[in-house]
């Protein structure tokens, strides 16, 4: 009995190990989402005394968290929209064009993913202390704009890179104009490269600490919520907040999955 | 779609039609014109304040009369002999942190790749799935299993763990909680995802019937392992040590929350001396030891493994 047991882990060594990993990476989300329940008897939420759903029913109870988290939105999306922009167009410019300083162009746009964020941080915050520029939201979404490029421009040129360049000769060979041709043939192609830099942006962004630390002055994002709240007290409705953003993404993407399957299944019926 | 039609008649201005002669000039400029904004604000947000970082760390001065710049670069070598400790904590620390997550990672990759067939996708989901909760909010939950006395704890202590990391240095009695183990415990875990995605990439582009060829010349199964899969996952390997290595070496976050004053890395000095002692040439002198030691590293170890399409 115990040989054959022995026998079926090594078989199944490498699923076991496998879950076990997963498990590690679950195991700090399901205890947020279970200590969004909690009701604390002190400041911090670290263990558990008994169940409550009183900070589910007033997520924005503690003064500061909504604010802090409408502000990282607000700064999320902008520093998304100027990144896929500009992202998008050096993307475009690597992959279409030949030109000279390409080289040099490609380790300045390598250079921010290759370093430690805190030397990044530390070095705009020089520059911004020798400009006397006032640290705020707008050097946060300087700042956020920046670090997010880099990701855009290497998730887009992935992209573009496997697009067939003869699709676009079609379209003029159509009569196409350039903004016609750029428009309903380039742009639609590129556009899943496009959105998933988007959304890397977004989240690089939304959960910045670093970078944000460093050059957000007074301003508070909700990450400078939490990490001011791991000194003062942790409320539980960041548990909320945490549990809500998680099963929020998951019902977003189960949700695509099962939308792109049954366009699958109705392309092949087709 | 209408692309038969000509171009609709807008009231563009001439020149900016398809005319054929003036083509060549205009597509020449096209690429630079696409690349200014962006480089531009590459260089001025993100090149142009290594520039100043430089300055700062040869000047001297105090906040209040002011800093100049004195070309005192005993501030590099004073920063060095009195912080070498964190400094030699973060690369060790993230040194355990990326081989860890290099061992963790590679078996959850490979069952993806390979095992999963049609879970593959919920695995997946799985794995970029706790990214959407706040990282600080995940680390500070390390503090509530890692807490002393806890279930975690008391199993780790009851099957002998802690008596080898004990003896390793890496936990003190029977506590994890503030110890060297809970800092790369935090590390290993914030970074793991960063390697599991390249390795996964990889082993899915392996051909499967390699497999079947090994196992077919006699090849055991470790054999095929050691001989076709993982130097053929070898890219993966290598952006994922580096995607861990670079932010663990310069975290602070893991360090802060679940470590204590001993567990300091080079990170914590340079927030602090940045944010809180405000003493910053020394502390832009720090930030350049650190970036010069990694790319130094990176260069390295990248020639070593024989990799260079990373990007």
């Amino acid at each position: 009995m115990l040989r054959l047991s022995t026998a079926w882990i090594r078989r199944n060594l490498v699923v076991i190990a496998g879950l076990l990993t997963l498990a590690y990476l679950i195991l700090p989300n399901i205890i947020v989402m279970v200590f969004s329940f909690n009701k604390p008897a002190g400041r911090f939420n670290y263990s558990w005394r008994e169940f409550s759903t009183h900070a589910w029913q007033d997520p924005c109870g503690v003064s500061g968290i909504c604010d802090s988290l409408s502000l990282s939105l607000w700064i999320a999306l902008w520093a998304t929209i100027g990144a896929t922009v500009l992202g998008s167009m050096i993307a475009f410019a690597l992959v279409r064009y030949r030109f000279r300083a390409r080289g040099a162009i490609n380790s300045l746009i390598f250079l921010p993913m290759a370093m430690p964020e805190v030397v990044m941080a530390a070095s705009l915050l020089t520059l911004f202390l020798n400009l006397g520029a006032e640290l705020g939201p707008t050097t946060i979404l300087i700042a956020h704009t920046m670090f997010c490029l880099s990701f855009v421009v290497v998730a887009v040129k992935a992209r573009v890179m496997s697009m067939d360049p003869r699709l676009e000769e079609a379209a003029k060979d159509l009569y196409a104009g350039p903004v016609q041709t750029f428009l309903r043939v380039t742009l639609p192609i590129a556009a899943p490269g496009i959105a998933a830099g988007a959304m890397l942006a977004f989240a690089l962004s939304f959960d910045d600490f670093i970078i944000t630390n460093f050059n957000s002055g007074n301003t508070v994002t909700f990450p400078m919520f939490v990490w001011g709240s791991a000194q003062r007290g942790t409320p539980v409705q960041i548990n909320v907040i945490g549990t809500a953003m998680f099963a929020l993404a998951v019902i977003v993407v189960v949700a695509g999955q099962i939308i792109s399957g049954r366009r699958r299944k109705t392309a092949q019926s087709a | 779609m209408t692309v038969t039609e000509a171009p609709p008649a807008s009231p563009a201005p001439a020149g900016t039609g398809p005319v054929p002669r003036k083509q060549p000039v205009r597509r020449k400029l096209v690429p630079y014109w696409l690349l200014l904004p962006g480089i531009l604000w590459l260089l001025v947000f993100f090149a142009l304040p290594l520039v100043y970082q430089a300055s700062t760390s040869v000047q001297t001065g105090s906040l209040e009369e002011g800093f100049e710049v004195t070309w005192h670069f005993q501030t590099y070598w004073d920063a060095l002999s009195e912080y070498y400790p964190q400094f030699l904590r973060s690369v060790l620390y993230a040194g355990t942190a990326t081989i860890l997550c290099l061992l963790l990672g590679y078996p959850l990759a490979y069952l993806i790749a390979f095992k999963a067939g049609r879970w593959r996708n919920l695995l997946l989901v799985l794995v970029i799935a706790p990214f959407f909760t706040s990282f600080l909010i995940r680390t500070l939950a390390w503090k509530t299993i890692l807490a002393d006395g806890g279930p975690v704890v008391d199993v780790l202590n009851t099957i002998g763990f802690l008596d080898v990391t004990g003896w390793l240095g890496m936990t003190e009695g029977n506590r994890v909680l503030a110890t060297p183990l809970a800092v790369v415990t935090g590390l290993t875990y914030n970074f793991l995802p960063f390697m599991i995605l390249p390795l996964y990439t990889s082993l899915e582009r392996i051909d499967p019937r390699l497999h079947e060829a090994a196992g077919d010349l006699y090849a055991k199964p470790s054999t095929v392992f050691r001989k076709v899969t993982f130097p053929l996952s070898m890219p993966g390997v290598v952006s994922g040590t580096l995607l861990t290595f670079i932010p663990a070496s310069g975290d602070y976050v893991n360090a802060e929350l679940l470590g204590s004053t001993d567990t300091r890395m080079v990170g914590n000095v340079i927030q602090s001396q940045f944010l809180r002692v405000l003493d910053y040439p020394t502390a832009a002198a720090l930030s350049f030891i650190l970036m010069a030691v990694v790319l130094i590293m990176v260069t390295v170890y990248i020639r070593r493994a024989g990799t260079e399409d990373l990007v």
